[in-house]
């Protein structure tokens, strides 16, 4: 238990995450989320695909597993080029919030977003499980609150569909952390998540950077 | 069921010739192009046996040498399936026992190309299939990797189906995908994975001739994309829809 | 990767004012005129500075198609951020994105004079981050009512430019421009408020003068 794991897991943390709703923009467009219903299927699978590699690259850099290896690692996770820009996009916001508060331990600029996460946990004082909790939690916090300002959900019953994740989250962190080796890293993939993502950054007018 | 099949090409002299074409059943290997090709020489895996079924221990090992070129078919889909019944006097059973396994490893040497083209997996209602495809590129080989999945017969509920495949490039990972279908799997069905479609399949292509500039990313329709990976000149095109022919359809028109 | 951060001893320090472009935030209510004050300036200014916009407003290429034509800038300087529909957030609570965008346009341009911040159309009560912009211009129009000044609000309080806009809309909405001034002066105290109208004035010339004199000084 820790108040710096709150500070980072909030969403009012300023690393730059109101900007993108992990997908949801998308998946409203093309009329697959369109309730709560449809939401809640739509943050189970991100949280079993993008959630857990997300976790466990940001378990693996905490613990001080080589960037470098683990940016390629997730590039090679990370089929889309809009993805990959938004996951660098986000990590360079947080490295750059990181690095204000804490004393990091690489020099980069730019990484991905869970492996920057990992680093900025690390230098806070957090463990890798931690960080892989901080990690999952965001891919289904971000979504959902994109769903409130996308679809006028009623934000009560949104965060009620959070709570209930709350297990699962705990035990994707868990599994995240155990992962000891780069070639075990998960490379759960999402296919619409990524055609989605695609299609989304081929639009002109978008609400959401990703 | 334990079986491997191992296919070996090498090129002599301009051509390719298929010095290794070692079946065991159920996997069938039968050369389906010319003995010795200018081009590319083609085999096709025959089914043997329904399958594979739970329990099946299946491996395939494919290598192209230097400047060969191979391309891989099958006749049919695979349908993984349930084991036979358990009998209750043989005591517990353990993943091993009812889990269906393949194991493709494939070696492309520097200036070789190979095509792995097969008909796709159908993951029937009880099945429990893991499926493994290890391919390791020299720098300056070609590939064409394609999977597919159909999730559940016509009408049917899917059983457990996940695809690993792992592609190496000149050792440095250049893409991990693994995807799980079926009821242990969370989330599969919904709106951020399949939502809904039954099928899905990935194309990658890996071109040396890309190294300058790969393919631009695109939209290929509501439910597919082609996207240039970030460690090569390579590009993955993805495709979910209601059933195959909308799946295949996407993938073949990815990179024309 | 980005070889010109390099030539600072840490690359990752945030430029400071003077080592970079001077930053202006330009934010005020929908429909105050935000986007056309941006155009004007960039039109009357860009003979003399090196300037480029980031605009946090909903940004169609018909927008850049709209600039580019009217010769107002070229798209590369132009950048746009999503704000993930929370304007205010993304000029106050977290600036990254538009940071991001406001360093990638001096790496990519070179050095630049101005960086021109316009927000997404709010309400009253948005302001701009010091974190992020060296000044901060509020805009609001006479259509709004001649009641905006003596409602206040942060930015009608606080911005460092004060612009009542469409001023030669003031007869036919029946705004008391006098009592505009009046209470922008109560609510501002020394605070410069200036009365503009793009129809009669096509050059903002009181705004872009005040700009200048910040570029200059």
């Amino acid at each position: 238990m820790s108040t710096t794991l709150l500070l980072l897991a909030d969403g009012r943390f300023p690393a730059g995450g109101h900007a993108h709703s992990g997908g949801l923009e998308a998946a409203v467009t093309a009329g697959r989320v369109r309730d709560l219903e449809t939401l809640a299927a739509f943050l189970d699978g991100r949280l079993a695909t993008a959630g857990l590699v997300a976790a466990a690259f940001a378990a693996a850099a905490c613990r001080g597993g080589d960037t470098s290896t683990l940016d390629s690692e997730m590039d090679a996770r990370t089929p889309s080029p809009a993805l990959r820009k938004a996951s660098r996009a986000q990590g360079r916001a947080l490295l750059r919030a990181g690095r204000t508060l804490w004393t990091l331990s690489t020099v980069e600029r730019e990484l991905h977003h869970p492996v920057a996460l990992g680093v900025v946990a690390a230098a806070a004082g957090l463990a890798p499980e931690e960080a892989a909790l901080t990690a999952a939690y965001g891919t289904v916090t971000g979504p959902a609150s994109a769903a409130v300002r996308l679809l006028g959900l009623d934000p009560y019953a949104t965060h009620a569909l959070v709570a209930r994740l709350a297990r699962d989250c705990d035990a994707v962190a868990r599994r995240a952390a155990r992962v000891a080796t780069v070639d075990e890293l998960p490379a759960c993939s999402a296919p619409l998540l990524d055609i989605g993502a695609e299609a989304h950054a081929s639009w002109e007018v978008r609400l959401f950077a990703s | 069921m334990k079986a491997t099949a191992r296919i070996t090409a090498v090129a002599e002299a301009g051509r390719t010739r298929l010095v290794t074409l070692r079946s065991e059943p159920p996997l069938l290997v039968r050369r389906t192009g010319p003995r010795h090709a200018a081009g590319e020489v083609e085999v096709h895996l025959v089914g043997g046996a329904a399958g594979p079924l739970g329990g099946d221990r299946l491996r395939i090992e494919v290598t192209v040498g230097p400047g060969a070129r191979l391309c891989v078919r099958t006749v049919a889909a695979s349908l993984a399936l349930p084991g036979p019944r358990w009998p209750e006097r043989a005591g517990p059973r353990s993943p091993a026992d009812t889990q269906s396994t393949l194991d493709i490893h494939a070696t492309v040497a520097a200036g070789g190309s190979l095509r792995w083209l097969p008909e796709p997996l159908i993951a029937a209602r009880g099945c429990d299939h893991v499926s493994r495809s290890l391919v390791d590129l020299e720098s300056d080989a070609s590939l064409t990797w394609r999977e597919e999945v159909v999730c559940g017969r016509h009408g049917e509920d899917p059983g457990d189906a996940s695809l690993h495949s792992t592609v190496r490039l000149g050792g440095r990972t250049l893409a991990r995908q693994d995807l799980a279908v079926g009821p242990r799997a969370c989330g599969w069905a919904g709106p951020a994975v399949l939502g809904g479609g039954r099928a899905t399949g990935t194309l990658l292509v890996v071109d040396p001739l890309w190294t300058e500039k790969p393919p631009e990313a695109a939209v290929l329709g509501p439910g597919a994309a082609r996207m240039p990976l970030a460690g090569g000149p390579a590009a993955l095109a993805a495709a979910v829809g209601g059933d195959l022919r909308e799946v295949r359809a996407a993938l073949d028109r990815a990179f024309t | 990767m980005h070889p010109e951060a390099h030539t600072h001893p840490d690359p990752h320090a945030p430029l400071t004012a003077g080592a970079r472009a001077l930053r202006i935030g330009i934010g005020g209510p929908v429909g105050s005129g935000k986007t056309a004050l941006v155009a004007a300036l960039c039109r009357t200014l860009a003979a003399d500075l090196r300037l480029a916009v980031v605009t946090n407003d909903i940004y169609t290429t018909e927008d850049a198609d709209f600039l580019l034509r009217n010769g107002v800038l070229p798209a590369d300087r132009i950048r746009a951020v999503e704000t993930g529909c929370c304007p205010h957030t993304a000029i106050r609570d977290d600036i990254s994105a538009n940071l991001d965008a406001c360093e990638d346009l001096e790496h990519d341009l070179g050095p630049l004079d101005l960086v021109l911040v316009e927000s997404g159309g709010d309400n009253l009560t948005a302001t701009f981050s010091k974190g992020l912009v060296d000044h901060q211009i509020f805009v609001v129009d006479v259509a709004g009512g001649d009641k905006v000044p003596r409602k206040g609000g942060p930015g009608v309080t606080t911005a460092d430019l004060l612009v009542v806009n469409k001023t030669d809309l003031a007869p036919l909405v029946g705004a008391d421009l006098s009592v505009m001034a009046r209470d922008a002066a109560a609510r501002r105290g020394d605070l410069p408020t200036v009365f503009l109208s793009l129809v009669e004035d096509p050059a903002a010339t009181p705004v872009a003068d005040w700009v200048r004199g910040l570029v200059k000084g």
